[in-house]
């Protein structure tokens, strides 16, 4: 439950006298000043395309990390959730088809679409949370691609296969927020908004419960607690934050079409989060980064050293399964071994030489 | 450590593309093209047309050096904006040749204009929107629309084969929609009548519904579905007993349905389709160009012929090399004169002469084929007549092709066609 993962080891009552800033530790800091200042010496698709959907996807599988690894829930409705939010922005907003979208102002459709994408997701985790495992996501993929082919199919409201176009974020505060560095500014605080909320809800006593029944949902419903009832807020809590993912996934691509939420996009979001690790909330973002980097630069890469562009899925695959192999926990497994191995190196006898 | 570890994957992502911006002497080309996904075969031997067009002029034109990027694309219109936004902005190409399909092709209208002072040529994606619905000024588009290919296919059947009365079965998307388009205001216009129109969800595997419920009294049926759709139509077509004539969309009897096992294919034998090429076109410049083709690759790793996909990327370049020949390679000043050169360009492709109109959208030939039964058993596309200069309103007005609505379920109306041309 270190949340926070301190890398320092520290007593409890130390910790607590400290003002909050100082339980953060310096590395922490270090990212949050490079993040901020990136900017000045990242050019403008590094800021747009590669930061700017890093944390978009990293907002999507934060929401799956939420309800696998602290509900125990591997949902795949995911993608889609955040997907319909996508649509109802272009639907309640302004689209390049003017004949089916409403043109409401932004402060009406942002929060329309939130709420009709949470309960989206609690509707489908309320038909998901009876079963365990294995057939959760069953369940849940299944509703995901019967939200991809309805798309598809349906004219009248989500315009079928051609999806909307020209869907752009409204010009807030005079500033044009699908420019690289306010998009980044945008979408990066998003993401420290939904990364905190996850820390603070999985420390709330919502939280705690919730994992509780993770481990043991007998013991907890012995005590009292309503097993299903939580699993089912999980879900809508999970879909606020896909749902965010979603408005400014719509943004950034400037339209949304079925493929947004097709299976391939659907199964990414897990690959995400596995690849991160489930454990902690910044899992996500780091399996997000290995993602983005991965599908934007390996033709570059194939062709660097010789190989047909056209083979890049197969390095993408590869890295994929490199890194499944090695640690299936994912990246942030990885990185606690390394710590616990760097740990255990001090001497035996004398415990000194270690960290 | 952490922070090491995100600083190191940052630097990559900056590091990492050799940053390579145009220089001087040196034109970029970016080759938009679908990888993956059920294309992925179309999309290389797109690539490999970009290469052979290149070859041909040994990669020079007007007095540059050319070299192409590849962007791979999944045929969704998210990814093919993504990988166009990495070619502008991380590989710094100063051309875009592509997408490949048709909701690509809307998506990257639509991000032309946010790239005014570069240009984008369409590789063969074939939505009407993309040219016709407002149009992108540096969106140029060298081969024929999905409504353009069904031309000259009613009249045939009308005057040619005596067949008036049809119900037809076609794919429930944009493209089954805009291809469909051009067939029925042909065959309306030519006092064809269609009796009933069918929709069928793309990827179907179960047409029973849609065979028992066809209609009698019809001349024939046409078919606007492709690929596996088409096969399991025409199996069940046949297990069904009927034995009506077939008329073929575009993407209906290609090498996927020709070369397929078992016998419903032989229902083909005399269906006539109408599309962007023929196979066994006679004109010199396409039997130079399919010779050429052949030479510039091992058998194993082309089609016998250029397919539709690699034609449509092959043209593309061409047009770019021609263009950039007429200006010097001079692409200064926001492309103005490179695109200037473009628009007025008059075209000698492999499929006769291509010119654009003013939404720069081409006007040219559409070939009508006849599947045959070939000397050896299987089944072949002889040509069996051609309509030069088809244009993107398909012979009327702009204002009646207007009033007449985008393509959709019930667009065209037939019976006001057929009034409107009698």
């Amino acid at each position: 439950m270190a949340v926070f993962d301190t890398t320092e080891p520290q007593t409890a009552g130390a910790g607590a006298d400290r003002a909050w800033w100082e339980r953060i530790p310096a590395a922490w800091w270090a990212l949050l000043a490079l993040l901020v200042v990136l900017p000045a010496f990242a050019n403008d698709f590094v800021l747009f395309q590669v930061m700017g959907w890093t944390f978009i996807l990293g907002m999507i599988a934060l929401s799956l990390m939420f309800l696998a690894g602290y509900g125990g829930m591997v949902s795949l409705i995911q993608m889609s959730v955040a997907a319909l939010a996508g649509y109802m922005v272009a639907i309640f907003g302004t689209s390049g088809m003017a004949e089916l979208s409403m043109g409401l102002p932004w402060w009406v459709y942002i929060p329309v679409a939130i709420v009709i994408a949470a309960i989206f997701g609690t509707i489908v985790g309320a038909l998901a949370v009876r079963t365990e495992g294995i057939y959760t996501i069953m369940i849940t993929l299944a509703i995901a691609s019967a939200f991809f082919y309805f798309t598809r199919q349906n004219y009248a409201i989500f315009n079928g296969y051609s999806g909307f176009n020209l869907v752009v974020p409204p010009q807030l505060f005079g500033v044009d927020w699908r420019q690289p560095v306010p998009f980044y500014y945008l979408t990066g605080a998003m993401a420290l908004v939904c990364y905190l909320a996850v820390i603070y809800v999985s420390r709330a006593p919502f939280g705690l419960v919730l994992q509780g029944i993770r481990d043991n949902p007998r013991r907890m419903a012995a005590l009292g607690y309503n097993v299903t009832a939580h699993r089912i807020a999980a879900y809508t809590f999970a879909s606020v934050i896909a749902a965010l993912g979603g408005i400014l996934l719509v943004w950034q691509n400037a339209q949304i079409a079925p493929g947004t939420a097709g299976i391939p996009a659907v199964i990414d979001i897990l690959v995400i989060a596995v690849i991160g690790g489930i454990g902690r909330p910044i899992g996500p973002f780091i399996g997000a980064l290995i993602y983005v980097l991965l599908r934007t630069f390996s033709p570059d890469v194939l062709t660097a050293i010789g190989f047909e562009g056209e083979r890049f899925k197969l390095l993408v695959g590869l890295g994929f399964l490199a890194l499944v192999f090695w640690s299936p926990d994912g990246v942030l497994g990885m990185w606690d071994r390394w710590r616990a191995g760097r740990a255990r190196a001090g001497d035996p006898l004398t415990g000194k030489g270690g960290q | 450590m952490r922070k090491a570890f995100l600083a190191t994957a940052m630097a990559a992502a900056v590091a990492l593309p050799t940053a390579a911006m145009a220089q001087d002497d040196t034109i970029k080309l970016g080759v938009l093209v679908a990888l993956e996904g059920a294309f992925a075969e179309g999309g290389k031997d797109s690539v490999r047309n970009v290469e052979l067009a290149l070859q041909q002029h040994d990669f020079m034109a007007g007095g540059k050096t050319i070299e192409y990027v590849v962007a791979p694309s999944d045929t969704t219109p998210d990814t093919a904006v993504r990988q166009a936004r990495k070619l502008i902005e991380q590989d710094g190409v100063d051309i875009i040749i592509g997408p490949l399909s048709g909701s690509e092709g809307i998506a990257m209208r639509d991000y032309a204009k946010t790239i005014p002072d570069k240009t984008v040529i369409n590789g063969i994606s074939g939505a009407l929107e993309t040219t016709w619905v407002d149009p992108a000024d540096n969106f140029f588009r060298f081969n024929l629309d999905g409504a353009q290919w069904g031309a000259g296919l009613g009249t045939y059947v009308v005057e040619e084969k005596g067949w008036d009365r049809v119900a037809t079965v076609a794919a429930d998307y944009s493209f089954g929609y805009t291809n469909f388009l051009g067939f029925a205001v042909d065959f309306c216009r030519a006092g064809g009548e269609i009796v009933e129109r069918f929709w069928v969800p793309l990827g179907s595997s179960d047409f029973g519904g849609v065979i028992a419920a066809m209609p009698d009294d019809i001349d024939a049926i046409y078919l606007g579905v492709g690929g596996t759709d088409a096969i399991n139509f025409l199996n069940q077509y046949r297990q069904a007993g009927a034995d009506t004539n077939l008329i073929g969309g575009t993407i209906m009897a290609d090498q996927t349905v020709l070369t397929s096992r078992g016998r419903a294919k032989q229902a083909l034998i005399g269906t006539p389709t109408s599309g962007a090429l023929a196979e066994d076109n006679p004109d010199p410049a396409w039997q130079d160009y399919v010779q050429a083709y052949q030479d510039a690759f091992p058998e194993d790793e082309r089609f016998p012929t250029p397919s539709l996909f690699g034609v449509g990327y092959y043209i593309a370049t061409l047009a770019a090399i021609e263009a950039l020949n007429q200006v010097d390679g001079d692409l200064g000043n926001g492309q103005q004169a490179f695109q200037e050169a473009l628009a007025n360009l008059s075209l000698e492709t492999p499929l006769g002469t291509v010119e654009l109109n003013e939404n720069r959208q081409a006007s040219g030939t559409v070939y009508i084929n006849e599947v045959q039964e070939g000397p050896d058993g299987n089944l072949v596309n002889v040509m069996v007549g051609k309509k030069e200069g088809v244009n993107q309103t398909l012979g009327m007005t702009p204002e009646e092709f207007r009033a007449m609505g985008l393509p959709s379920r019930d667009t065209p109306d037939c019976e006001a066609l057929a009034a409107s041309a009698g």
